[in-house]
């Protein structure tokens, strides 16, 4: 994904995903030969989710949001509008955030699926979730997951994100509460956490 | 009652533990790691899925509705309408008027109208499509100006004053006398547009009904004693089988302080089929179940005298209420009520009446009521100091109310802290050498507010505390704290584990809270009005204050010596020197646990842990617990509606806004904010910080993003978070939270409140940064490119002689 785009630009990207996700590098594959879609008819699929192979079945037009939080019990990640609006439900596919809500299960076939969850390292935070309960980088706490998730990709791309890189890589998670100032110092501090090998 | 007793703003035990400290919330950890649980998290048994079926008319009679088909549908369960819960309820006593689905008419688009239980969301949905539903249109109202000039048909029936949903009229001296002698009056017109919350969680609930006849509803709300309540009177459930909780909450600004539609049918649904049942609203549901803040149109006339000293103010307000009350008579009287600070005016008039129309109702959103007249009467001061050329914060500083005083209108002002935020955001701002001195299309603008910390009125009235609040000692160290407080995000539950541990002098983890559970914890009436640091705060203070001095008794007489040498520091309990030492002298190390070696034990002295401190007072006094209240003292000014607005303390704000204005596109960019605000006492300033910035953010995007409206069909203008555009990490500007300390008397350590305050001055201080940057005043929000740009044309053709046309308010 291009850097430096519009809350827009990101949206439609992450929207586009359905019909162009093969195009982004390294990106989830619909299933070749998966039987077309009729509703009601569930299909087979293994998802490779936080480090393990997990079996579910889903319809074919269930949407991979639906399939972590219903299928698999994740409810980390979180549904705000299940239209790419909003950013909650977003979840690294190989490493780059994606909007769950805005891709079918199918399409996550083969891919890496890592949600909020799979950060934690057993009981150990992962550096960006450290990172944001040392800023009280939040509030209610419901777009939470997305935004650590979108600071967890950002910081795979850029090691040592500059404030403006940051505010790039996080325009396409809303944050109603209006934590972004603390949202960023996080963003920074993990950084950081990372840099020091945590 | 705890009101009575003023606890005080020192530190219980010499000097302050965790208050004044940027503590981590309670629920950090459960957040970060996404286990924190909300309402739709929730997966139980055999659950069923429901939806709602909304009304496509803004105003219909409804002739029948058809759902035998839907009810045949494979995987439905329940099909319920207006009739099976005709029950009126409304936050209010007095303007009951909502039902959980539509009986014989609909008043807005999007009203629920039948509800359907089924095995998952898409037979829910699919079985809406199969309920037949006859209407027959009415005139729909969609301006308040007209519902007001007309009422045939009414929007309610039965109603004496037609589509009038409250009128306020109150004076306070001879304003027009005042004006008449004033040097000079300004006039004008102010339009604030609909804004609404978009909390990122959409309303959720879950009902579910046990074989024991309890009826429990999991609710996203943040007055879950008021919806128990409302669930009792609609469903006829004895209030004593129902049960509420408040899970984890994704945010609600005022926008989950109604009982909803959601919870009664999800309870009517459960008791129905026998089966949990849970309902989460779509982002375009959550549109239209709004609540938002109200548009308010509002005239007013300010005198003052050659020095800049304010005589009179005089407002006429008609306020957009949408389809039902909810809130609305309060937001009537806070239109005007809340205007008497942070400035003292001698003589003032408010005339203010809120319509119904055939729209999304409206009601409380952070700064309820008083954030539109905040925006006019600042704007109207600005033109003021601009007319009689005194510095816009001089002006502010000529008229301050200061502290323990009266307002005109009664109400009782203890600590006031806005003179120093008028002084903090200027020195911050480097306002004596940039205001009024940046280039052509920068600017700054000023604006100040107060806003309540708590109300006195309880929304029903009644003699018994609006915050209450139980504990738990136990023999194992740890302190459970019960209390009806909804966190909402604000951090109420945290601010209780940090007071507790204060108190008693334990470590922050030795404090648990359970809160917003109708069966456990004692009533507290919500998180609105900003109370909850508060009323809760001093709730838990008297609660620690009942119990702490039979822990120390049982401490001292074990070591035989005074009360007064035994101290409790972070979950030891130590033994001072004799004398007792000063506060100051007590030096114990910052992470001392139970069974950790304190540091006097080396000197020898005596010491214990907490848990064997609270095993000796059961031992001598029985199973160790504690409740505690609080309610306010009486207050408000003696006349009809004089409570309303009456607060035990107010909270102040000042911003300076700095804001570019782009001449050729008409986009105003807000550059930067600085945000001072008395708070009291920041009991953990980095949660301050937050609620500062968090409100100037919404603020801005008030002024400069946001629009909430219906087109000509009474149809949403864009039901969506891309169309309704909150601001993202892109569109915010730099927040600069700047705290200032007061110490309020009755607060709990001198603490008020910091969620809602913050809110206000932002918006008039965009206007009056505008009006620095490019010499135009905007006065009708929001302030887009369009109505920059016609301005400015105003402005241009003003200037050249030529007459300017007039301004259309709705211009975008």
């Amino acid at each position: 994904m291009k850097r430096g785009m519009s809350r827009r630009r990101f949206m439609t990207s992450v929207g586009a995903g359905v019909t162009t996700a093969a195009a982004v590098a390294a990106a989830p594959r619909v299933a070749r030969g998966s039987p077309v879609a009729e509703a009601g008819r569930r299909v087979d699929l293994v998802l490779q989710v936080n480090g393990s192979r997990r079996r579910i079945a889903v319809e074919p037009r269930t949407t991979l949001i639906e399939a972590i939080r219903d299928g698999l019990g994740l409810t980390g990640t979180k549904p705000g509008c299940e239209r790419g609006e909003c950013g909650a439900c977003t979840v690294l596919i190989d490493g780059r955030p994606r909007y769950a809500c805005m891709m079918l299960a199918l399409e996550a076939e083969g891919a890496e699926v890592t949600t909020v969850e799979g950060l934690m390292r057993g009981e150990a935070l992962g550096a960006v979730q450290q990172a944001f309960v040392e800023h009280d980088a939040f509030q209610c706490g419901y777009c939470t997951s997305g935004q650590v998730m979108a600071v967890e990709g950002l910081l795979r791309q850029h090691a040592d994100p500059s404030l403006e890189q940051i505010r790039q890589g996080l325009a396409g998670n809303l944050c109603r509460c209006g934590a972004y100032a603390h949202i960023f110092a996080a963003a920074k501090k993990a950084a950081t956490l990372k840099g020091t090998g945590r | 009652m705890a009101s009575r007793d003023i606890h005080g703003i020192d530190a219980p035990w010499g000097a302050f533990r965790h208050v004044g400290r940027d503590l981590r919330k309670v629920d950090g950890l459960a957040k970060a790691t996404g286990a924190a649980m909300y309402t739709d998290d929730i997966a139980l048994p055999g659950m069923l899925h429901a939806k709602t079926l909304r009304s496509p008319h803004a105003h219909a009679r409804i002739r029948s509705i058809d759902a035998a088909d839907a009810l045949r549908l494979a995987g439905v369960h329940a099909v319920i309408t207006g009739e099976h819960l005709p029950v009126t309820y409304g936050i209010l006593p007095w303007t009951q008027d909502e039902t959980a689905l539509a009986v014989g008419k609909v008043r807005f688009v999007g009203e629920p109208v039948a509800a359907v239980a089924a095995v998952d969301e898409d037979a829910a949905n699919a079985a809406l499509k199969l309920i037949r539903v006859e209407y027959e249109p009415l005139h729909a109202y969609l301006d308040p100006f007209e519902s007001l000039a007309r009422h045939d048909p009414p929007i309610h029936e039965g109603r004496k004053d037609g589509n009038v949903s409250k009128h306020v009229h109150l004076a306070f001296g001879d304003v027009d006398a005042a004006l008449a002698e004033a040097d000079v009056v300004i006039e004008d017109d102010y339009v604030f547009h609909g804004t609404t919350h978009a909390a990122i969680e959409p309303h959720c609930a879950v009902g579910h009904y046990g074989a024991d006849g309890v009826l429990t509803v999991w609710s996203s709300t943040q007055i879950t004693h008021y919806v128990h309540r409302a669930l009792a009177r609609v469903l006829d459930v004895p209030a004593h089988r129902i049960r509420v909780i408040q899970p984890c909450l994704g945010g609600a600004f005022g926008g989950k302080s109604d009982p909803f539609s959601l919870e009664f049918v999800v309870a009517k649904l459960a008791m129905t089929t026998g089966r949990p049942v849970k309902m989460l609203y779509t982002r375009e549901e959550v549109f239209y179940t709004h609540r938002g803040r109200h548009p308010m149109h509002m005239r007013y006339r300010t005198g003052a005298t050659r020095e800049g000293r304010l005589v009179g103010v005089d407002a006429t307000i008609v306020i957009d209420g949408g389809a039902y009350s909810s809130y609305g008579l309060v937001t009537t009287y806070y239109a005007g009520q809340l205007l008497t600070g942070p400035y003292a005016f001698a003589t003032y008039r408010f005339d203010s009446t809120r319509a119904f129309t055939n729209k999304p109702p409206c009601g409380p959103k952070r700064g309820h009521g008083s954030v539109q007249p905040r925006f006019a009467f600042e704007v109207q001061l600005d033109e003021l100091a601009s007319t009689l050329e005194i510095d816009p914060i001089e002006i502010r500083r000529r008229n301050l109310l200061g502290e323990h005083t009266t307002t005109v209108n009664g109400q009782r002002i203890t600590s006031n802290g806005f003179a120093r935020c008028l002084d903090v955001v200027e020195h911050a701002s480097n306002w004596k050498t940039r205001h009024g001195q940046l280039p052509f299309g920068r600017g700054m603008g000023v604006a100040g507010s107060m806003y309540i910390s708590g109300t006195n009125y309880p929304i029903y009235p009644n003699p018994m505390p609006q915050a209450a609040v139980q504990l738990k000692i136990d023999r194992s160290g740890l302190v459970t704290v019960f209390t009806g407080a909804n966190d909402i995000g604000q951090g109420s539950n945290s601010i209780a584990q940090y007071l507790v541990a204060e108190e008693l002098g334990l470590a922050l983890d030795q404090v648990r809270v359970v809160s917003a559970d109708t069966d456990l914890c004692p009533v507290d009436l919500g998180a609105y009005s900003s109370r909850e640091t508060f009323m809760v705060g001093n709730a838990l203070i008297d609660a620690c204050r009942k119990v702490r001095p039979l822990v120390v008794r049982a401490v001292a007489d074990h070591w035989q010596v005074d009360p007064s040498r035994v101290r409790f520091v972070d979950g030891v309990v130590v033994e001072l020197d004799d004398p007792p030492l000063q506060p100051a002298g007590v030096a114990v190390g910052g992470e001392a646990r139970p069974g950790a070696s304190p540091p006097d034990a080396a000197a020898g002295r005596r010491w214990m842990t907490a848990a064997e401190a609270f095993q000796l007072a059961e031992a001598r006094f029985d199973t160790l617990g504690a409740t505690g209240a609080y309610n306010t003292p009486t207050l408000g000014g003696d006349y009809r509606g004089g409570t309303i607005g009456a607060a035990p303390a107010y909270s102040f704000t000042a911003h300076v806004v700095e804001v570019s204005v782009d001449v050729e596109t008409g986009r105003i960019t807000c550059e930067k904010v600085w945000i001072a605000h008395d708070c009291g006492r920041a009991l953990n300033p980095m949660l301050v910080a937050g609620q500062m910035e968090g409100s100037a953010y919404m603020g801005v995007a008030e002024a400069l993003m946001e629009a909430h409206g219906v087109n000509r069909f009474g149809l949403h203008a864009g039901p969506s978070l891309l169309d309704y555009r909150i601001p993202t990490t892109v569109d915010t500007p730099e927040l600069a939270a700047l705290i200032v300390e007061s110490l309020d008397p009755e607060g709990p350590y001198g603490a008020k409140e910091a969620g809602e305050g913050p809110l206000h001055p932002a918006i008039p201080a965009i206007s009056n940064a505008v009006f620095d940057a490019v010499g135009i005043r905007l006065k009708h929000l929001p302030f887009t490119p369009g109505k920059v740009l016609a301005a400015l044309r105003a402005r241009k053709d003003a200037a050249a002689g030529t007459p300017a046309p007039a301004l259309a308010g709705g211009a975008r």
